[in-house]
């Protein structure tokens, strides 16, 4: 036998299977020019994921691949596939090539055989057409036929050094009937394993009624790979495996935009609104107005002009419109121009898994930048339980990676604790912002209150504040704390008329004041005035005094001139005629 | 059946393997026994034509087919087990 060169398996040395999800898992794709052993129940989407793997080699990475079919015939294959959307027609010219290897019911066999006729076929169709990928479906169909276990593995051993020397990227598929851990160890499921490079299992079960397919890698050889069971669906596109977290996109921008909560005072309470980009989560027992407050961020973000998309797993479309429409949400004018997408999710059945496909190609579709998810407790309904918590996770962690702004309302069973509710789905947890919508009951009233439990990077009022829905829209009041109790509803009521007959006695007495002040200051300003003009007239008095006074010397002293003038007896008079 | 009715078969085989060597073997010591006279045999090797092999559709090595008499007859195997290879050529096993 000729010497087997062998490469060691490096990123670059991974063939992509274009499989979304599965590349993320491998760390790029299949071993390069290595065989790989896919093992899984009947209708665990052997076919699909190898046919898959093909396809994306033939059609994107120009490498022209060969289907073996052992089990069902190459037009079974192709009609099977034909849902996906792959035109497999066309690529069957030159890229894709089907050889059926149906042994036939009417097949007799005498005697042992190999495989070599078929490896000697094929070499011949892969140098035409430059084959380097190939697939051998249901390679268990032709193994059961060989009459013992050496003979079996002496044919495992040919198909795979063929394949090594060949350099070629195989798939070969085997069903493993019922319990995975147990067909898996028997013979020759054992020595293929052991001599392949990767080995990957679907497993395929039903828990509580609900479908639930899961993959693993069971082995690869000089990579590292996830080891954990991955979900993975069978959708309108193919094979789409659930990743945690895309390992290429860690570097999530975090943004300081708000946006609106669509309720004015919870913006103020949450200091601007939420975060672009966060997940928040409404969580509250039945009828607490989770799906308007949810509502009212849908309208605010269609009136900002934001494509949103409203998911309502209780109710129909027109329904939520027209119970949102009676207390002022009125989405129907964004439903009708286009911005917003309503999605009436009762007629999605099945998994949880299910949803979050569906929910993500939806919202994919519409270019939605914010999500509303009415409630998304009921992922974990209906045999839910162990994948809800996951799902619930990687929903945020993809509505992070697009941006979109998340609100999902979460119910709470009535008889639960209003904290977490002790349910499986503990999306509260890993939710940015947790608002909590409660009853209380009090003086015979029930009455909505809202508190932020969480809100992380944001300074948060931490009161309890009364929700009040109206037909004008939805607000916030302010709770009123007596003796250390929260006051809602007509508690509330009357404290504030208490308060405004105060402040209406208050006023009063001040209007009072200053009325009196008033006329106190006319007064002073009346007397002011009189005082004023008795002065002019004191001043007035007394310059006519002095005036008297002076005019009475003056005619006093001409009187005395005069006199003395009459008695001709002025001195001064004889001296001026003694000169003359 | 007729004594006179001629037999015509292909074998494809992988030469140079043991199987292929059991097969053609095998097959010459059948048509001494049973079809003396009145059978042609083709060899085909697929190692040297795998065209015409994936044309007729031959994925097991060795494979026998008998083109003649109709319908058309496929064996697969090295033909060391007598009884299906003899019910499915339609020939009375010899007591031996």
């Amino acid at each position: 036998m000729k010497p087997v060169r062998l490469r060691p398996v490096n990123v670059s040395a991974k063939s992509h299977t274009g499989i979304a999800g599965f590349d993320e898992i491998t760390g790029g794709g299949l071993p390069r020019g290595r065989t790989t052993l896919l093992v899984g129940g009947p209708g665990s989407g052997k076919t699909i994921f190898a046919l898959q793997f093909l396809v994306h080699g033939a059609r994107d990475c120009r490498e022209p691949g060969i289907f073996v079919a052992f089990e069902e015939t190459a037009a079974r294959v192709v009609a099977n596939a034909e849902a996906f959307g792959w035109r497999l027609e066309e690529l069957r010219r030159r890229k894709l090539f089907f050889l059926n290897a149906q042994p036939g019911p009417g097949l007799v066999q005498s005697g042992t055989f190999d495989l070599g006729g078929m490896l000697a076929a094929l070499e011949a169709q892969i140098q035409l057409m430059g084959a380097r990928r190939i697939v051998f479906d249901a390679l268990d169909i032709i193994l059961a036929l060989l009459p013992d276990e050496a003979a079996k593995r002496r044919e495992i051993y040919r198909l795979h050094d063929w394949l090594l020397a060949r350099e070629l990227t195989g798939i070969i598929t085997a069903k493993s009937d019922g319990d995975e851990t147990v067909s898996i160890g028997q013979q020759p499921f054992r020595s293929m394993l052991f001599m392949m490079d990767c080995a990957v299992i679907l497993n395929h079960s039903v828990v509580q009624g609900v479908s639930q397919r899961n993959l693993r890698v069971q082995k690869y050889r000089g990579s590292s790979f996830s080891e954990d069971e991955s979900p993975f669906l069978i959708t309108r596109n193919g094979f789409e495996v659930a990743v945690a977290r895309p390992l290429a996109r860690t570097d999530v921008h975090a943004t300081k935009e708000r946006v609106s909560s669509g309720v004015n005072r919870l913006d103020t309470m949450l200091n601007g609104g939420y975060y672009r980009g966060a997940s928040v989560v409404i969580t509250g027992f039945p009828g607490t107005a989770k799906t308007t407050l949810s509502g009212a961020f849908a309208e605010a973000a269609c009136r900002r002009g934001e494509r949103t998309m409203f998911v309502s797993f209780d109710s129909e479309c027109s329904e939520v419109i027209r119970n949102l429409g009676s207390v002022g949400i009125r989405l129907d004018r964004y439903v009708k121009n286009g911005l917003l997408r309503m999605i009436s999710a009762r007629s999605i059945s099945g998994s949880a898994e299910t949803y979050l496909v569906r929910i993500k190609a939806l919202a994919r579709e519409h270019e939605a930048r914010c999500l509303v998810i009415d409630p998304v407790s009921t992922w974990s309904k209906s045999g839910n339980d162990l994948t809800a918590r996951n799902v619930a996770e990687r929903l945020i962690d993809w509505s992070k990676d697009e941006g979109t702004t998340l609100v999902c309302t979460r119910l709470l069973d009535e008889m639960s604790s209003p904290e977490e509710g002790g349910a499986p789905l503990q999306i509260s947890t890993l939710a940015d912002t947790w608002i909590h919508l409660s009853y209380l009951v009090q003086a015979g009233e029930r009455n909505r209150g809202l508190s932020i439990i969480k809100s992380r990077g944001t300074a948060h009022s931490n009161q309890v504040r009364e929700l009040i829905l109206t037909d004008a829209g939805v607000t916030l009041a302010d709770a009123y704390t007596a003796g250390g109790e929260v006051l809602m509803g007509t508690l509330r009521w009357e404290k504030e008329r208490a308060e405004r007959v105060e402040k209406e006695v208050t006023e009063v007495a001040g209007t009072l004041k200053r009325v009196r002040l008033d006329a106190e200051e006319a007064e002073l300003e009346v007397r002011m005035k009189s005082l004023h003009v008795e002065l002019e007239a004191k001043q007035v008095e007394k310059s006519l005094l002095a005036r008297t006074t002076e005019s009475r010397e003056r005619e006093l002293s001409r009187g005395r001139t005069r006199m003395r003038e009459l008695r001709g007896a002025d001195p001064a008079i004889p001296a001026r005629r003694r000169t003359q | 059946m007729s004594r006179k009715v001629m037999f015509r078969f292909r074998l494809y085989i992988a030469v140079n393997t043991q199987n292929s060597a059991q097969a053609i073997a095998n097959l010459t010591a059948l048509c001494r026994t049973y079809l003396p006279g009145r059978h042609e045999v083709e060899v085909v090797d697929v190692l040297r034509e795998p065209k015409r092999a994936l044309a007729d559709g031959i994925l097991m090595t060795p494979t026998l087919v008998r083109l003649a008499p109709l319908p058309v007859v496929r064996i697969v195997g090295t033909l060391s087990d007598p009884r299906p290879l003899l019910h499915a050529l339609g020939l009375e096993p010899v007591a031996a």
